[in-house]
């Protein structure tokens, strides 16, 4: 049976659009907060959501989402609250992934952690720093689960190596638009196309381009040839800036209708 | 055992982004050319020789030795090292390394400052750009060596994340490399880390061992009865033990930083008190809690206040090849005083840890033993933080 990501971007394919996939952090700015956000993002028209577990040690994020992490681990959460945001998401209508680091997944059990995520209705999980040498025993937990695995490639993976990764990626691939953290960028790295192209040749899978995508003009440049675009730090820069919870909603449905919007003039 | 991939049974191998996959074949690459390299080889070893002060000397602790149940108590004297610990041992091989790959920048993560200064020595010496992460509460506890690290050209940056110790400054360090890995180096100072480094970093410490077995043979003429070394991230420790690793009648003790006590939950001691778990890149012990979040460690040492270990040591501790022990932060620092004032050295704190378990481990084995100690650093560097605990007024 197709996840929901999957049936999404078998929708948005045949609406030849890119789909736009907003992330955002368990827990953050509060347990509550984040569901409100989660509900604002999907009113908005966001195709789907990468819910962030918040780790202690974040290597692969800058300093927002760092921000973003530590206010949801000092509010408590944890996996309970992760699955509890993902089944909150599932129930708005939203195709909802979970993007985390990989010891959390180890430490709650790895084929527990699967069979949690399908219970909740999420469609796979997102892991930046799992290489694939090591994700035998998570590959076997995920296809019981029935939930996409999906990883994370760089601008320096090699064709080679690119080929070896997609094989283990279901649902999409997650292009990584530069060389670096997450975070807001002026400019998108022209690296990102010619990596997009460069996984095609290896794969039928959706491509989604995350990392430092932001604006209207950037989400539109990038929908113009990956199959998804993933927007962070973005949206958590406005709720850690908003004078108040009301506030930063407003603003956060603002960015994410312009970019509803920037995703489907891509083409 | 198994080194396939960088994997010692189920601990180390590489949970790291993608993105510096291209970097740690590369390195892997070139360690092992160097591995079989004449020329590389007659490198390092010059340097050695003419550079570091290799080997270090053997001495015979006899007035120490009383209070350890009067067993024989050797120090291989790595504090006599240039840059004052056994981290200039690691640092020149991968300097090297650095310079045959091209690359023109190193960084390096440092908690007491022992790595980050032979990092900056180092980067004097080839004429590299150097930056340095370090913990904000570390720059203020290591003060000197911050700006000895300064007057050796580097930049210190200090880092205000999370705990502000060494696990946030190896943090910073790696989201460096992900943004700069074409022209940067990341030379990491322990064995832990992703493939290759915990392999890599041992290689190059394991001289150390190498010259111990052959010295206290020819000083005593048979092995010792136990080789003793502090453990942080394990650098120090792998060095020692691992030219022992094939005589079975050699006891391996690793001295893990106790801090208030294990029972207090504020200690830096992995494998005594962690569990099996991936940080920074690579699987072995962590301290963590029930979701996984790494938990703060706490020693008056900072170059072993660090929430993981090196996998070979989580390995070395299944197979029962190695034993780890908690050394808290008062019996370190007995011993260290205790040093200082029978034989006039002055250790590091983190040595200090293993020189207090061989007072427990002399007594335990009786006078007819002999223990094999790495003091793997002095303690010039930790004057204020011994004055402090000491009360002594500056």
């Amino acid at each position: 049976m197709a996840t929901s990501l999957e049936a999404l971007f078998i929708k948005t394919r045949s609406e030849n659009r890119a789909a736009l996939i907003a992330y955002i952090p368990a827990g953050f700015p509060s347990q509550q907060g984040c569901k409100n956000a989660i509900s604002a993002l999907a009113r908005a028209g966001v195709d789907a959501v990468e819910i962030g577990f918040p780790y202690s040690d974040p290597v692969m994020d800058g300093p927002t989402i760092q921000a973003a992490a530590n206010i949801s681990l000092q509010g408590g959460t944890g996996a309970a609250e992760v699955f509890s945001t993902l089944n909150f998401a599932n129930q708005a209508g939203l195709p909802a992934v979970v993007m985390t680091y990989w010891n959390p997944i180890e430490r709650y059990g790895v084929d527990r952690f699967a069979q949690e995520i399908a219970r909740n209705g999420g469609s796979g999980v997102v892991t930046p720093d799992l290489t694939i040498e090591e994700s035998d025993g998570w590959k076997l937990a995920t296809q019981a689960a029935g939930i996409n695995s999906i990883y994370v490639v760089a601008p320096s993976t090699t064709d080679d190596r690119l080929a070896r990764v997609t094989q283990r990626c279901s649902g999409f691939v997650y292009a990584a638009s530069l060389m670096g953290v997450t975070g807001t960028r002026t400019t998108i790295s022209s690296g990102a196309q010619s990596l997009v192209d460069r996984i095609r040749k290896t794969t039928s899978l959706p491509i989604a381009v995350g990392l430092g995508v932001s604006t209207r003009e950037q989400v539109r440049d990038v929908a113009g040839f990956a199959d998804g675009v993933i927007v962070g730090s973005a949206f958590i820069k406005i709720l850690l800036q908003a004078r108040d919870e009301e506030a930063g909603l407003e603003s956060l449905s603002a960015l994410a209708q312009d970019l509803v919007a920037g995703v489907r003039q891509g083409r | 055992m198994s080194e396939i991939l960088g994997h010692f049974e189920s601990y180390g191998g590489r949970f790291v982004p993608e993105a510096l996959i291209g970097a740690l074949d590369e390195l892997e690459e070139a360690h092992n050319l160097a591995l079989v390299d004449p020329e590389f080889q007659r490198e390092l070893k010059h340097l050695h020789l003419t550079y570091t002060g290799r080997p270090s000397i053997l001495t015979e602790v006899k007035r120490f030795a009383v209070h350890a149940g009067g067993a024989q108590i050797l120090l291989k004297r790595e504090d006599l090292n240039h840059t004052g610990s056994h981290k200039i041992n690691n640092v020149l091989g991968q300097a090297l390394l650095t310079k045959r790959m091209g690359k023109k920048r190193i960084i390096a993560e440092t908690g007491a400052g022992q790595h980050g200064v032979a990092a900056a020595t180092a980067a004097a010496l080839f004429g590299l750009e150097c930056v340095i992460y370090m913990g904000e509460e570390d720059t203020k506890r290591q003060s000197l060596n911050v700006a000895r690290m300064k007057l050796l050209g580097a930049e210190v940056i200090p880092v205000s994340a999370g705990s502000r110790t060494l696990k946030d400054a190896i943090n910073e360090a790696m989201r460096d490399w992900v943004t700069n890995v074409d022209t940067t180096h990341y030379l990491l100072g322990t064995v832990a880390g992703p493939h290759p480094f915990p392999t890599m970093v041992r290689d190059f410490q394991k001289i150390i061992g190498e010259e111990a077995r052959e010295q206290v043979l020819e000083l005593t003429s048979r092995l010792p009865d136990a080789v003793l070394a502090c453990i942080g991230g394990g650098s120090n420790a792998i060095g020692i033990f691992h030219a022992f690793i094939p005589d079975k009648q050699v006891r391996l003790i690793g001295l893990e930083a106790g801090g208030d006590g294990i029972e207090t939950g504020r200690h830096a001691a992995t494998i005594t008190g962690g569990s099996v778990g991936v940080l920074h890149g690579t699987r072995s012990y962590v301290l963590q809690d029930e979701n996984g979040q790494t938990v703060e460690s706490h020693s008056i040492s900072a170059g072993l206040d660090y929430p993981g270990v090196g996998p070979e040591h989580a390995y070395l501790h299944d197979i029962g090849r190695a034993e780890y022990r908690a050394i808290t932060d008062d019996q370190a620092m007995a011993a260290f005083a205790l040093l200082s004032k029978t034989e006039g050295i002055i250790p590091a704190i983190e040595s200090a840890h293993a020189l207090a378990g061989a007072i427990n481990v002399g007594k335990e084995l009786g006078p007819d033993a002999i223990l094999l100690i790495n003091l793997s650093g002095r303690g010039d560097k930790d004057v204020q933080t011994a004055a402090t605990y000491f009360g002594i007024e500056l």
